[in-house]
């Protein structure tokens, strides 16, 4: 299990981007992060992912300390971020280079397979749109076989018919493989959507604020009564979070 | 002298690569040979035709007559031979010094610190300046002509490769870090491919640079070299001579560039570049 114990987080100009933040993140669990601009959203996933060090507290998995970027913890960033001199087929490998070759191919071929990719494999990264790029992306992070996904804004620069695929397209990988999936975003419809429970950020410094399961059948209806209680309670709780911090800083 | 800057060569592949394609292949307009032809048609015209007497200015003709005849003589080539071979020498050891000099004080902060303000203001001495101090150092023979185009050299391919490791995107370096890639894994994997199109535009500038330092160092005493062909034809009255000479180096730098970019092409394809124009 994924674990956050006591972070927080300080960087170099005086800012507290976390403090004394924990939290547990279930096996198979979908765990969304929602808050305002500012709140450490990003900086709680990196410190998970072991891409940051925090000033206090320690991340684990399976109990053993976080300290750097862990095998079985793939990240996907906001920007698909492939290495734009590989081949789509060749990004997805990146991960993948203690491996021989023909095994590495193999698997590739499989995670593009999973993310509903074919035949992209051969062409350059230039080629693809955006949401082909970001499906490669989370191909790369899976082609190791973690068990964790950590997804920070994700979907954020796409349109919304194609951020409705790949909901649908994570939502089947994370039946498929079993996944625990931690994602970051700022939209609450994808929280809603996608997540079991969704933890909310208040910013200055940045801490949970509230914590909401949402024990709902999936595929999810925008829309629905259970749905926008929830929704309204998270926006409210947002807003006057804001405004408190706004009003005494 | 030449110099044939990357910018150019570019405009020449987006024009060749407009054409569309027929029977698999593209048709490539020459229309960097228009001007060129056309003034030279001119001025043979205004020769032939007595508004000018060609003595300073000679009609392509004559020079097309010095070329064939220093060609056949086999100097042309012996002087070919010997300017390009400077060149070489000197390319390679200015663009190896410069490629690790840019390296180093791109990915290390504290060479960066000690290093480059130096590097700055040796880079603003005029080339011309170093030539009677590189005689006495290293004598009037071959070293201090290829220490000079080495030096000509250096400095764009250093201030080009330097700047081309401190722009690389901080987010694709993530990416290295994020699949636990050691230092020696992410410079190979992931720095030197980001660097290689502002690398290899680094060479090419450091290329036609080479071309036009070799002169400077010709005039320093050679005994052949299209450089001694340019001090001799000046000596002797022999404008031919001089712009034959100036033909040729403009040849070479051209083929010479043109190499360059060819054998990089193969590894630069994958770049997002504007093929039509703005």
């Amino acid at each position: 299990m994924l674990a956050a114990a006591d972070l927080t987080r300080t960087y170099r100009n005086g800012t507290t981007a976390l403090k004394h933040v924990s939290a547990e993140f279930a096996p198979g669990s979908i765990t969304a992060i929602v808050g305002g601009s500012g709140c450490g959203k990003s900086t709680l996933l990196r410190l998970l992912g072991g891409l940051d060090r925090p000033d206090g507290g320690e991340v684990f998995f399976d109990g053993e300390p976080v300290l750097r970027p862990h095998p079985a913890i793939g990240v996907v960033f906001q920007e698909p971020r492939l290495m734009p001199w590989l081949t789509n087929a060749a990004n997805v490998e990146f991960g993948l280079s203690e491996l021989p070759r023909a095994l590495r191919r193999e698997r590739a071929a499989a995670a593009m397979a999973l993310v509903g990719l074919h035949a992209v494999g051969e062409r350059w990264p230039k080629e693809l749109s955006g949401g082909q790029a970001q499906r490669v992306a989370i191909a790369r992070a899976l082609v190791a076989g973690p068990s964790v996904l950590l997804l920070d804004e994700p979907f954020s620069a796409l349109d919304s018919f194609t951020r409705s695929t790949l909901h649908e397209h994570l939502l089947d990988l994370w039946r498929d493989i079993g996944l625990t999936v931690v994602i970051v975003t700022h939209d609450l419809d994808e929280a809603l959507t996608l997540a079991d429970r969704i933890l909310v950020m208040k910013p200055y410094p940045g801490q949970i604020a509230a914590r909401f399961d949402v024990d709902l059948e999936r595929p999810r209806r925008r829309g629905t009564r259970a749905l926008e209680a929830i929704r309204q309670q998270i926006a409210d709780l947002i807003v006057t979070t804001a405004n408190v911090e706004s009003l005494t800083s | 002298m030449t110099s044939t800057l990357p910018l150019a060569a570019h405009a020449d592949a987006r024009v060749q690569t407009r054409r569309p394609a027929v029977g698999g292949r593209r048709i490539a307009l020459p229309l960097g040979w228009i001007l060129p032809i056309a003034l030279a048609l001119a001025w043979e015209g205004a020769v032939r035709s007595g508004w000018s007497n060609g003595r300073l200015m000679p009609p392509p003709s004559r020079i097309a007559e010095t070329l064939w005849a220093l060609a056949v003589s086999g100097e042309l080539a012996a002087h070919v031979v010997a300017t390009s071979v400077r060149v070489a020498w000197g390319f390679a050891a200015g663009a190896t010094v410069g490629i690790l000099a840019g390296a180093l004080t791109g990915a290390v902060p504290l060479a960066r610190r000690l290093l480059d303000p130096t590097i700055q203001a040796l880079r603003a001495i005029p080339s011309i300046a170093w030539v009677p101090l590189f005689i006495l150092w290293f004598g009037i023979f071959e070293t201090s002509k290829i220490v000079l185009i080495a030096a000509g050299v250096f400095f764009p391919v250093y201030l080009g490769v330097a700047s081309a490791v401190l722009s690389v995107d901080r987010r694709i370096v993530e990416v290295g870090r994020a699949f636990r890639l050691s230092r020696p894994a992410l410079v190979r994997r992931v720095l030197l491919p980001a660097i290689l199109p502002q690398t290899v535009t680094a060479l090419r500038t450091g290329l036609g640079l080479g071309w036009m330092f070799v002169v400077a160092a010709e005039f320093m005493g050679a005994s052949e070299g299209l450089g001694y062909l340019l001090v001799d034809g000046q000596q002797l009255g022999k404008a031919d001579q001089i712009v034959a000479a100036i033909l040729v180096f403009a040849a070479l730098g051209k083929l010479s560039d043109a190499g360059l970019a060819a054998a990089s092409e193969p590894f630069l394809r994958w770049q997002d570049r504007h093929q039509d124009g703005i």
